[in-house]
């Protein structure tokens, strides 16, 4: 039952239509930077349009900085070295948590993706599977970068001064710690098939990363089990980094600074900031580099 | 100048609004072979003197552990041919395709498609094909537009080409004016109209449907086929489908029938059909063990139970049917003779229905699974 009714269009239709002339190229950087850039865009799309999301993983550090934070502040207060606010103290471990849900859970729409079929959409396109890795985990570090913004906006809350330098610092490390979470959780999603599983794995992964990391605690003066766990956490190596940059940034008695960000230290050797930086960037392409080859596989 | 197009039905079958209007593919000197130039290592078979076939399949088996797949198949399709991959669930299609389309690694044989290697050619393959899966591959989050965009660059189409050649794929499908809308809102039909078109949008020489109709309401799936066919006159393309419905086969212009990873039989619906010359009967009877007792006796005919009503398969049917009254001394309530459909060649070959085939098969449960991940 044709239901159409034919006027004067045709003419103008086929005009339209007959020039049309699809090639599709053969393989090059220019079509892996376009494929690069629309599974990104894609990301960015889907984080725009799902904003409880963006809403939700605000809540967790929002209770670990406001009530877990407030509530210790009183029970730390006139102990605090330099009478520094107990939510000052942690509220860099906080920020860094605030991207860890985002970027790992962004990593785990692959096995979404692969569950709906979407993946296969993917996996079947005339392009590297090195661009599809790659704009996802730039994808996923992009727009938990952009959940670790909305949190930084509550800085002042915290005592954290608004300056310019400390906020694109803290950026840049965000950034950073974004697209190693994502490249883990990328890595973790080529093997992993059921969305459920990867839930379930990285939710008991996720919190003793956070712990571990020294987000609520100084990292001098612990037990040698506990100094050596904290020192084998990744997080740890972006969460010293970003509070040596909040506290430089205080006016504090140096005393008070030498006890509360120590500088990450490894047998009494301090580590400077840029190789903790490096080695968080050189994990994250690793990682990047196992998923990247795990997704080369057929079965 | 926009279109005036006026559509009332909610589910439209093509137009033929601009019949007549053609996607001409160039020889491209980048990539996309033309087929006829794309003769490499050896004469093709199957199609003596003529172009090289787009599809060929020699000796390809597929293991996964214990269970065989697919148990050395071979096969050529023509170009511009229709070729239906026939069979109940878990025989073997999906697997064959999955290996078509470079999904799956071969255990052995091999196949090439648009004159590439599915094994160590692939992004030439991947180029030259459509895809539709048995289950949805749309992102129910972004619009229809999007979704087709999203193909567009992961394909590299040029992109002055993306949008004319998206409106036209979507124009193609009656989903132009929808192009806004999220997925996750569109029917079934409607998802899968999408699909087609999204597999149509890099202009490939062939569209691989991997059971296009299934999970679809009867309207919904005899629309699909309209687009189908449309599709055929207006693109030169050619469509590797696999279906286990047998009345969706009689589209194609010649059929291979899998059972148990292996084809059983390989040629036109026609000549299929024509292989078995017998008809097919089916009666009711107050009876069913004592007339197929009585059937066996009295004129030798293997008859058995099928679809509840006693079936079997004879010479002639009509004339047959007179004979049936007077001689079978049971009472028959009703009396249906149908010439040789494909479920009959199916069963001829088979031994069984299809049905009955899929009633016994171990992945039925996988089967419904997705199913149920499909429609969501």
């Amino acid at each position: 039952m044709i239901m159409v009714t034919d006027t004067a269009a045709p003419a103008t239709e086929s005009a339209i239509v007959e020039s049309i002339r699809v090639a599709v190229p053969e393989h090059g950087l220019q079509h892996d930077l376009r494929a690069i850039s629309i599974v990104w865009r894609r990301e960015l799309i889907r984080f725009r349009t799902d904003r409880l999301r963006a809403v939700t993983a605000l809540v967790q550090p929002i209770l670990f900085l406001f009530i877990l934070g407030t509530g210790l502040s009183s029970l730390a207060r006139g102990s605090m070295p330099g009478n520094v606010d107990f939510k000052t103290f942690i509220y860099p471990g906080v920020l860094a948590m605030s991207v860890l849900f985002t970027a790992i859970f962004s990593a785990g729409s692959i096995v979404w993706d692969r569950e709906f079929g979407f993946l296969r959409e993917i996996l079947v396109a005339p392009v590297s599977r090195a661009s599809i890795v790659i704009g996802k985990c730039l994808g996923g570090a992009t727009i938990a970068t952009f959940q670790g913004i909305i949190f930084l906006a509550l800085a002042g809350f915290a005592h954290v001064p608004y300056n310019p330098v400390l906020l694109l610092t803290l950026v840049g490390e965000l950034l950073l710690l974004s697209f190693t979470l994502t490249a883990f959780g990328v890595m973790m999603a080529a093997r992993i098939t059921q969305f459920q599983a990867f839930m379930a794995l990285t939710q008991m992964l996720v919190m003793p990363l956070f712990f571990l990391s020294g987000a609520l605690y100084p990292l001098s003066g612990l037990p040698g089990w506990l100094t050596i766990l904290t020192r084998i956490d990744p997080l740890t190596y972006v969460v010293g980094p970003m509070r040596h940059a909040v506290f430089s940034h205080l006016s504090l008695p140096t005393g008070a600074q030498h006890v509360l960000a120590p500088g990450l230290t490894w047998a009494g050797w301090a580590v400077p900031v840029w190789l903790s930086l490096g080695i968080v960037a050189v994990m994250g392409l690793a990682m990047m580099s196992i998923a990247i080859e795990q997704f080369r596989k057929t079965e | 100048m926009s279109p005036t197009v006026r559509r009332q039905n909610p589910i439209p079958v093509p137009a033929r609004l601009v019949s007549g209007v053609t996607v001409s593919i160039p020889p491209s000197t980048t990539g996309s072979q033309p087929l006829t130039m794309a003769a490499a290592d050896g004469p093709a078979d199957g199609a003596a003197g003529g172009p090289r076939p787009v599809i060929e399949v020699a000796g390809l088996a597929k293991r996964y552990g214990e269970v065989e797949a697919v148990r050395g198949i071979d096969l050529t399709v023509r170009a511009g041919e229709t070729f239906g991959f026939l069979g109940p669930n878990g025989a073997g299609k999906t697997t064959t395709i999955k290996i078509l389309c470079t999904l799956a690694n071969a255990t052995s044989g091999s196949a090439r498609v648009a004159g590439f290697d599915t094994a160590t050619q692939r992004d030439a393959v991947r180029r030259n094909i459509g895809l539709v899966f048995q289950d949805t591959t749309l992102d129910g989050y972004l619009t229809a537009e999007q979704n087709l965009r999203f193909h567009a660059e992961l394909y590299g189409v040029p992109k002055a080409a993306v949008l004319p050649r998206m409106r036209q794929v979507l124009d193609m499908v009656g989903l132009w004016d929808r192009k806004d809308s999220l997925v996750s809102t569109f029917s079934g039909g409607m998802q899968r109209r999408l699909e087609i078109a999204r597999g149509l949008l890099h202009a490939p020489h062939v569209l691989f449907l991997d059971e296009p109709t299934v999970g679809l309401d009867p309207q919904t799936r005899s629309s699909i086929w309209a687009y189908i066919n449309e599709l055929k006159g207006r693109e030169d393309i050619t469509i590797f489908l696999t279906t286990h419905y047998m009345d969706e086969a009689e589209h194609c212009d010649r059929i291979a029938i899998i059972d148990h990873g292996q084809i059983v039989a390989i040629d036109t619906p026609e000549a299929l059909k024509a292989s078995i010359g017998k008809d097919r009967v089916q009666i009711q009877t107050a009876d069913d063990q004592a007339a197929i007792a009585a059937l066996a006796g009295t004129f030798g005919l293997d008859a058995a139970v099928h679809e509840g009503a006693v079936t079997f398969s004879v010479a002639s049917g009509e004339q047959f049917v007179p004979r049936l009254f007077t001689e079978l001394g049971i009472p028959i309530r009703s009396v249906s003779v149908s010439r040789p459909s494909l479920d009959d060649v199916f069963m001829s070959y088979t031994g069984k229905t299809i049905r009955d085939a899929e009633a016994s098969g171990t992945d039925a449960m996988r089967q419904m699974a997705a199913r149920f991940r499909g429609r969501r």
